[in-house]
C-alpha cells in the first residue's frame, strides 16, 4: 500500500509540472507566432492545449485515486479523508478543500482550452492561436499557483494509519456538486475573457466573434445559476438557521460574476445582431472574469469574516492578490490603449432592443457595483485605518440598495422583448402587455382583500413576479401571433420559433418564480422557538406538531440524536418530521439536520437543539410559504439557459449571420 | 436623432443611474455598518448601548451556562485581558465552544451584559474570525501559528 501510495502522489506531482510546462509553451509561443507570422509557432497552440489537459486529468485522477484508495501518504488526502466515509464523499472530498479545488478550477480551465482547441476549426487561425495563448496564461498563473503555494500532492512520511476526515458539514449530496457547479461558471468566463482579450489584440470585434461568445457565456451563465442555488439550498436545509442567502462575503463572491456575466450574455446579443456596443461588451467579460478571479480570492485568502468561511492561508491571498492584479491591471490597460479601435455599426435609438438590453446591462451593472462596494468596504476600512476600525456590511445594506436597483429592472425585462430593433415604440409594447398589467393590478387588489399580514411592499413584489411571469408569456404569445392567426399557422411558428426565443422565455419566467418564492416566503415566514418535553404540540400556521420524543440512532460515520414530532392539521395525521444532531468523530464536530417536508405551498422545517437538563428540549420551528420557488425558478432559468444553447445559431460552428438572417426573414413573412 | 444626441442620452441614464446608486449606498451604510470591538475596546470606550456592534473573542471555559427557560445560555467573551458577559436567546451554532472563537452581533445592555441576537457560526472546527484573532493578538495572547 504504501509503496503504491507515495507512486500516485509523485505521479501527479510530475503531472502537475508537465501541465505547468505545456501551458507556458501554450501561453508564449503562439501569441508572438501571430504577432511576427510564424506559422509553426501559431500551430504549437493546439497540441499544446491538448497536452496541458492531459497531465492535468492525470494529476487530477491521480488525487481522485488517492482519495478512492485512502491513500494516507498524500497529506491532502490524509488531512481532509477517512476510510469510513462514504465513496461519494472520498470522491467529492477531492474538491472540498483549497488544494483540491484548484486542481478542480485548473482541470475545467484545460477542458475549456481543449474545447478551443478542437472545436475552433472555424475560427480565424490567428485568433484562435490567440484565444488558446490567453488560455494558456491563466493556466500557468494557476499552476504557479497552486505549485508553489498550494501542492495538493506533499507527501507524508511515515503516512497516517488514518485520516482526519472531512468536515461533516461538506458530506452532502448538494455540496458534492456544488463547488463543480461554481468553478464551471467562473472558469467559464474565462473563455469570454479570453476571446476578449484577443479580440482586444486584434483590434477587431465582428459578429462571428460574439457567435463564439455568447455560447461560452450562456453555458457558464447556466452552471453558475445551478451552483449559486445549489449553494443557497444547501445553506437552507443544512445549517439549520432557515436561511437560504445571507449577503455574505463568499455568497457576493459568486453573486458578482453571475450578475456581470448576466449584463454580458444580453450585451453579447446586440454584438451579434446589430454590431454594436463591441466595446462595452469587451470590457464586460473583462470584469465578469475578474470578478470571478476576485470571488476566488475573497473565498481562499480569507480576508474576510464570513459565516461560510473555512480555514484559510493569508500567504496564499498574498499570491492570489498578486495574480489579480496582474490579470486585471493588465487586461484594463490593454483595454484603455486598444479599444478605441473598436468601431461599432449599427445606429439605434435610444428607444429600441438595443436600448432596453443597454438598460439592463446599465442596471445590472450598477446593482453589482453596489454588492461590490457593500462587500469590499470592510477590507478598505481595514486597510486606510491600520486595522484600527474592523466593521461588518448587514443584509441591510444589501436589501436597502440592491432591491430599489432590481426593481426597474424587471419591470423592464417584461417590455424589453416587445421593443423592435432600431427603433421602436413604446406605448404599442405596453399595450399589448395590457393583460401582464391587469393581472399585476389584480394581484395586488386581491392581495389586498384576502391576505392578511401582507405590507404594501410584499404585495407589490408579488405583482412585479405576475408582470414579469405574464408578460413573458405575452410576449411568446406575440410571437406566435397566437389568436391572430389560424392554429395550423401559430402551430408553423411554433416550430420556426428558434430556440434562443423559448429560453429567453423559459428565463424570465423563471426569474419571475424565483422573485415570488422570495417575497412570499420571506413577507408571510413563521417562526417559533420553545423548550418542549415529550407529548408537548406545538403550533404554527394551522399545522400542530406534537413532539414525540428523542432516541440515539447510529450512522456510518456519526452518532445522532433524533428527535421525532409527528405533525397534523385539524387533528389528522399529515408527516413525521425527524431533525437530528449528529456528532462526528473525525473530525470531533456536531452538526444540525433540519427535517423538512416541502410542498408546493409552503415547507414545514424542523430543528432540534440541545436538552434543558430537565427532560426538554430547544425546538425551533419555521412555516416557510413557497420557498422551494426560489430554487424551483432558478432551475427553470438555467434550463432557458440551455435551451437557448441548443439553438441552431448559437451552435459553436453556426453558419453565417446572412444565413439565418434570410431564415428569419422568411419566418417573419410567413 | 443625431450620434451626439443619442450618446448625451446614454451618458445621462448612465450618471443618473450612478447617482441614485450612490445615494442608495450612503444611505443604507449609515445604518448597516456593525462595528467589531473586543472585550478591552467596550470596556475602554464606553460604547453607546443602543447602537448594534459585533464582540468577538475566546469564550471562556466554563463560563457557559442555561437559564432555566432552556432557551437563554448566558456565557463570557474574552480576550484575556477582559471579559463580557453575554446573554443569548436561541439555538446556538453547531461550533459554539468553550474555549473556541466566538463572534456575536447585538448590543451592550445598560447592566454591562451583552445581549447578542446573533451568535455568527462556522463551518470548520480550525477556523478563526480574523478579528478574533487580531483582537488576541493586540492582547498579547495569540498563540495560532499563523502570523
Amino acid at each position: 500500500m504504501e509503496g503504491n501510495g507515495s507512486l500516485i502522489g509523485e505521479i501527479g506531482l510530475y503531472a502537475l509540472i508537465l501541465a505547468l510546462v505545456f501551458s507556458l509553451v501554450q501561453g508564449t509561443l503562439p501569441m508572438v507566432g501571430t504577432h511576427y507570422g510564424v506559422g509553426a509557432w501559431i500551430a504549437v497552440a493546439r497540441p499544446a492545449a491538448l497536452g496541458q489537459f492531459i497531465f492535468i486529468t492525470l494529476a487530477f485522477s491521480m488525487l481522485m485515486l488517492g482519495y478512492i484508495v485512502s491513500d494516507f501518504s498524500i497529506e491532502n488526502v490524509a488531512l481532509n479523508s477517512h476510510t469510513d466515509k462514504p465513496m461519494l464523499y472520498k470522491i467529492s472530498g477531492v474538491w472540498g478543500n483549497h488544494e483540491g479545488s484548484l486542481i478542480l478550477w485548473i482541470f475545467i480551465l484545460a477542458l475549456f482550452g481543449l474545447s478551443v482547441a478542437l472545436f475552433g476549426s472555424n475560427l480565424p487561425p490567428t485568433l484562435r492561436a490567440r484565444v488558446l495563448a490567453v488560455q494558456g496564461l491563466i493556466s500557468f498563473g494557476f499552476l504557479l499557483f497552486t505549485i508553489t503555494t498550494s501542492n495538493p500532492f506533499t507527501l507524508l512520511n511515515p503516512p497516517p494509519l488514518q485520516g482526519l476526515g472531512l468536515n461533516p458539514l461538506l458530506q452532502d449530496p448538494g455540496l458534492a456538486f456544488h463547488p463543480p457547479f461554481l468553478y464551471l461558471g467562473y472558469v467559464g468566463f474565462s473563455m469570454a475573457f479570453s476571446f476578449a482579450i484577443a479580440a482586444l489584440i486584434e483590434g477587431r470585434v465582428e459578429p462571428a466573434w460574439a457567435r463564439w461568445v455568447r455560447p461560452w457565456t450562456l453555458a457558464a451563465w447556466c452552471s453558475l445559476t445551478v451552483g449559486i442555488a445549489l449553494g443557497s439550498w444547501w445553506a437552507y436545509y443544512e445549517l439549520g438557521w432557515g436561511g437560504w442567502w445571507f449577503w455574505d462575503p463568499v455568497e457576493n463572491a459568486s453573486f458578482m460574476p453571475w450578475l456581470a456575466g448576466t449584463a454580458l450574455l444580453h450585451s453579447a446579443i446586440v454584438v451579434e445582431k446589430r454590431d454594436a456596443l463591441k466595446s462595452w461588451t469587451v470590457l464586460l467579460a473583462i470584469l465578469t472574469f475578474s470578478l470571478s478571479l476576485l470571488g476566488a480570492f475573497l473565498v481562499r485568502s480569507g480576508v474576510l469574516t464570513s459565516v461560510h468561511a473555512f480555514a484559510t492561508d493569508p500567504q496564499r491571498g498574498v499570491f492570489i492578490l498578486a495574480l489579480l492584479v496582474i490579470v486585471i491591471g493588465g487586461s484594463l490597460v490593454l483595454y484603455a490603449w486598444r479599444a478605441p479601435a473598436l468601431k461599432s455599426g449599427g445606429y439605434f435609438s435610444p428607444l429600441s432592443r438595443e436600448g432596453g438590453l443597454i438598460l439592463n446591462n446599465l442596471l445590472l451593472i450598477t446593482a453589482c457595483a453596489t454588492v461590490l462596494i457593500g462587500t469590499l468596504y470592510p477590507l478598505f476600512l481595514d486597510v486606510i485605518t491600520g486595522g484600527e476600525s474592523k466593521v461588518s456590511v448587514g443584509p441591510p445594506y444589501f436589501t436597502n440598495t440592491f432591491i430599489p436597483i432590481m426593481l426597474p429592472l424587471v419591470v423592464a425585462v417584461a417590455i424589453g422583448p416587445m421593443l423592435s430593433w432600431k427603433r421602436a415604440d413604446l406605448y404599442g409594447a405596453l399595450s399589448r402587455l395590457r393583460l401582464a398589467l391587469a393581472v399585476a393590478l389584480l394581484v395586488v387588489i386581491i392581495g389586498w382583500y384576502t391576505i392578511e399580514n401582507g405590507s404594501f411592499l410584499s404585495l407589490c413584489g408579488l405583482s412585479l413576479a405576475a408582470w414579469l411571469f405574464v408578460g413573458a408569456l405575452v410576449d411568446l404569445g406575440e410571437r406566435l401571433k397566437i389568436g391572430r392567426v389560424g392554429l395550423g399557422a401559430v402551430w408553423r411558428r411554433v416550430i420556426a420559433q428558434p430556440r434562443a426565443t423559448y429560453g429567453m422565455t423559459a428565463a424570465h419566467m423563471g426569474l419571475a418564480l424565483t422573485i415570488f418564492g422570495i417575497v412570499a416566503s420571506t413577507s408571510w415566514e413563521t417562526e417559533r422557538l420553545q423548550v418542549m418535553r415529550p407529548g408537548q404540540t406545538a403550533d404554527i400556521a394551522g399545522y400542530a406538531l406534537l413532539f414525540v420524543g428523542v432516541k440515539d440512532v447510529g450512522g456510518p460515520n456519526y452518532n445522532s440524536v433524533r428527535a421525532t414530532f409527528e405533525v397534523s392539521r385539524e387533528g389528522a395525521y399529515i408527516a413525521t418530521l425527524q431533525p437530528e444532531v449528529r456528532t462526528f468523530t473525525d473530525p470531533p464536530m456536531q452538526t444540525t439536520e433540519a427535517a423538512i417536508r416541502p410542498t408546493i405551498t409552503a415547507d414545514l422545517y424542523a430543528v432540534v437543539g440541545d436538552p434543558d437538563g430537565q427532560g426538554g428540549w430547544a425546538t425551533r420551528i419555521y412555516h416557510k410559504p413557497f420557498v422551494h420557488w426560489i430554487w424551483f425558478g432558478a432551475a427553470v432559468m438555467a434550463g432557458g439557459g440551455l435551451i437557448s444553447l441548443s439553438d441552431k445559431r448559437l451552435r459553436v460552428g453556426a453558419p453565417g449571420r446572412r444565413k439565418f438572417n434570410r431564415r428569419r426573414a422568411k419566418v417573419t413573412a410567413a | 436623432m443625431t450620434r451626439k444626441n443619442r450618446r448625451l442620452i446614454f451618458l445621462l441614464a448612465g450618471f443618473s443611474a450612478l447617482t441614485i446608486a450612490a445615494v442608495l449606498v450612503l444611505s443604507a451604510f449609515e445604518e448597516s455598518l456593525v462595528f467589531f470591538y473586543s472585550p478591552t475596546d467596550v470596556i475602554a470606550q464606553e460604547l453607546r448601548s443602543d447602537v448594534p456592534i459585533r464582540l468577538g473573542g475566546l469564550v471562556e471555559d466554563g463560563s457557559v451556562s442555561r437559564a432555566s427557560d432552556g432557551l437563554t445560555t448566558t456565557f463570557q467573551v474574552t480576550d484575556m485581558r477582559e471579559v463580557i458577559s453575554v446573554t443569548y436567546t436561541g439555538l446556538l451554532p453547531d461550533l459554539f465552544r468553550e474555549g473556541q472563537g466566538v463572534v456575536v452581533e447585538g448590543h451592550l445592555g445598560t447592566d454591562g451584559v451583552f445581549v447578542a441576537n446573533e451568535v455568527l457560526a462556522k463551518h470548520d472546527e480550525t477556523y478563526m474570525p480574523p478579528e478574533v484573532a487580531d483582537a488576541l493578538k493586540k492582547s498579547g495572547q495569540w498563540k495560532g501559528t499563523v502570523p
